[in-house]
């Protein structure tokens, strides 16, 4: 008979310190009146997103032959933003997400996300909260890494390009960032097309700004180009920046916030040029999430959000370099 | 041609890149939270061990390179060719000495080797990691010294250059590390 290994990849160690972190950070938001909430993982429709891939489930209802396309949500902001619209105040959840083709290093196609929202908070006072919860974690971490004390960073997307690269991102054109991807001896990605100008800020910010993120210590990305806003506001400076930032420790990206976009024609003019891109690289289109938009058309409070990839905070929390470190059944052995 | 998707690349991969066999030493899925996933890999030239760096992008492919290992026999040279035998085979091949660059002062009658061929021709040889060979020259051993950390040049039957313990005489036989050139014990008094 063929043998199968049952046993879990992680080791007991670091499924102890998961679950640190999971009390952790109840405990944390309880001491901070912040609702935890859980919402579906199998929803009708969810987020659209040109480099975000939803994996698709069948769901028959009793007595029914023909299934029903359900989604596995990649994020739970759609429902969070609707118990927020319905007048939940400040919530949380900690759920697992799902996106397709993604598995690496840092990346499990199903992972642990912890999400919450501050109505009436804007991304610097999350930033805040975000620091506490994380710098928290961190600190009492047994084998974690150095987290000096005092405040993380935070470093705009410009400063983070003139530092490490020279440049102001939010100036050059398309086949600048070409030119300079081939002065700095990144390679290209073949087929990449020179006027697309975020595909190669990407290109660039994997290839030589994120290793110098929070090495010192952690370090928030703030004030993105506008055309990497996905749900975030857009706030006119000298030039337009999206209110949205990244938390990076020792250059793993852990975080992602915005101050949050609540003009229901804004968000579905996004999603539709999303489902356009998506068509151009030969992807399925995704379903508008209706529901989502009635309650932005209804009103979302103002607000700021942020998931924090918890897998890669236990990683850190143990000082581990993968994530099936922490995982105790990565997808290869699901 | 065959050919390899992003999915299935990883470590150890034997892939053509602009007619030359590469082996994928190092890989990497990157995805930023917002944006498009890169595979980012590290390649070395398998003719001349040269390393690179290429992006691809999910869905992206690359040929795979027709490589295969084989058991040979060293046969004999005739000092610009190297001689070799498949053992299963008995087929000869016959290799440029300035292709088998450093390997070539390590092959003794009889050696078993490593040979990977691309598209049916040698395209590099493997040394055993140890070899063990006679010592035909050196100076004698210092009386009295023992101390192994003493070393002195020495030269090998296979015409290889190498230092070892000062205790050591023409004749013995000693172990070689043929990754570092090192000497790493005496298997034999002469």
């Amino acid at each position: 008979m063929e043998s199968h290994d049952f046993r879990p990849g992680a080791s007991f160690e670091s499924l102890r310190v998961r679950a640190r972190i999971l009390a952790q950070t109840r405990n944390f938001f309880a001491a901070r009146g912040v609702l935890e909430v859980e919402t579906p993982l199998l929803c009708e429709a969810g987020a659209v997103d040109q480099h975000l891939d939803p994996i698709l489930a069948r769901y028959h209802p009793p007595g029914s032959q023909r299934p029903l396309d359900r989604w596995l949500v990649t994020s739970s902001e759609h429902s969070m933003k609707r118990l927020l619209a319905a007048g939940s105040g400040p919530i949380y959840q900690i759920s697992r997400a799902f996106r397709d083709g993604e598995r690496g290093r840092l990346h499990n196609p199903e992972f642990t996300i912890l999400e919450w929202y501050r109505p009436g908070w804007d991304h610097h006072q999350l930033m805040d909260e975000v620091e506490a919860l994380v710098g928290e974690i961190l600190r009492s971490a047994p084998g974690g890494p150095r987290i000096p004390e005092g405040r993380f960073d935070r470093w705009t997307y410009r400063q983070a390009f003139l530092d490490a690269l020279g440049f102001d991102p939010h100036k050059v054109s398309a086949s600048d960032l070409c030119r300079i991807a081939g002065l700095e001896g990144v390679p290209p990605l073949p087929g990449l097309e020179a006027e697309d100008r975020d595909a190669w800020l990407n290109l660039l910010l994997l290839a030589r700004v994120e290793g110098t993120l929070g090495f010192d210590r952690p370090a928030f990305l703030l004030d993105y180009p506008p055309s990497q806003a996905a749900l975030a506001r857009v706030r006119l400076d000298d030039v337009p920046v999206a209110e949205r930032f990244e938390l990076y420790v020792y250059g793993v990206e852990i975080a992602n916030g915005y101050h949050e976009l609540c003009d229901p024609k804004e968000q579905e003019a996004r999603f539709h040029e999303a489902n356009r891109k998506r068509r151009e690289m030969g992807k399925a289109q995704l379903p508008m999430d209706l529901r989502f938009l009635a309650a932005l058309e209804a009103g979302l409070p103002p607000c700021a959000g942020v998931a924090v990839g918890l897998d890669r905070v236990a990683m850190l929390a143990l000082g581990s370099s993968t994530i099936d470190d922490v995982i105790a059944f990565p997808i290869d052995r699901a | 041609m065959a050919n390899y998707n992003t999915s299935e690349f990883r470590k150890g991969l034997k892939v053509v890149i602009d007619n030359e066999p590469y082996l994928m030493v190092d890989m990497e899925f990157m995805k930023p939270g917002k944006g498009q996933a890169v595979y980012r890999t590290r390649l070395k030239n398998m003719l001349r061990g040269n390393v690179i760096d290429r992006n691809y992008r999910s869905g992206d492919s690359i040929d795979a390179a027709e490589v295969e290992e084989h058991a040979v026999q060293y046969l004999y040279n005739d000092s610009r060719n190297w001689f070799f035998m498949n053992s299963e085979s008995f087929e000869q091949y016959s290799i440029d000495k300035e292709f088998l660059g450093d390997v070539h002062k390590w092959l003794k009658d009889g050696m078993n080797v490593e040979v990977t061929f691309w598209n049916g021709k040698p395209i590099s040889v493997d040394a055993p990691k140890n070899v063990e060979l006679k010592v035909e020259y050196t100076e004698p051993a210092a009386r009295g010294n023992t101390a192994t950390n003493v070393q002195k040049p020495a030269k090998l039957e296979t015409g290889a250059d190498v230092f070892v313990p000062a205790f050591i005489n023409i004749g013995d036989v000693v172990k070689i590390n043929t990754q570092t050139g090192e000497y790493l014990e005496r298997v034999s008094k002469s």
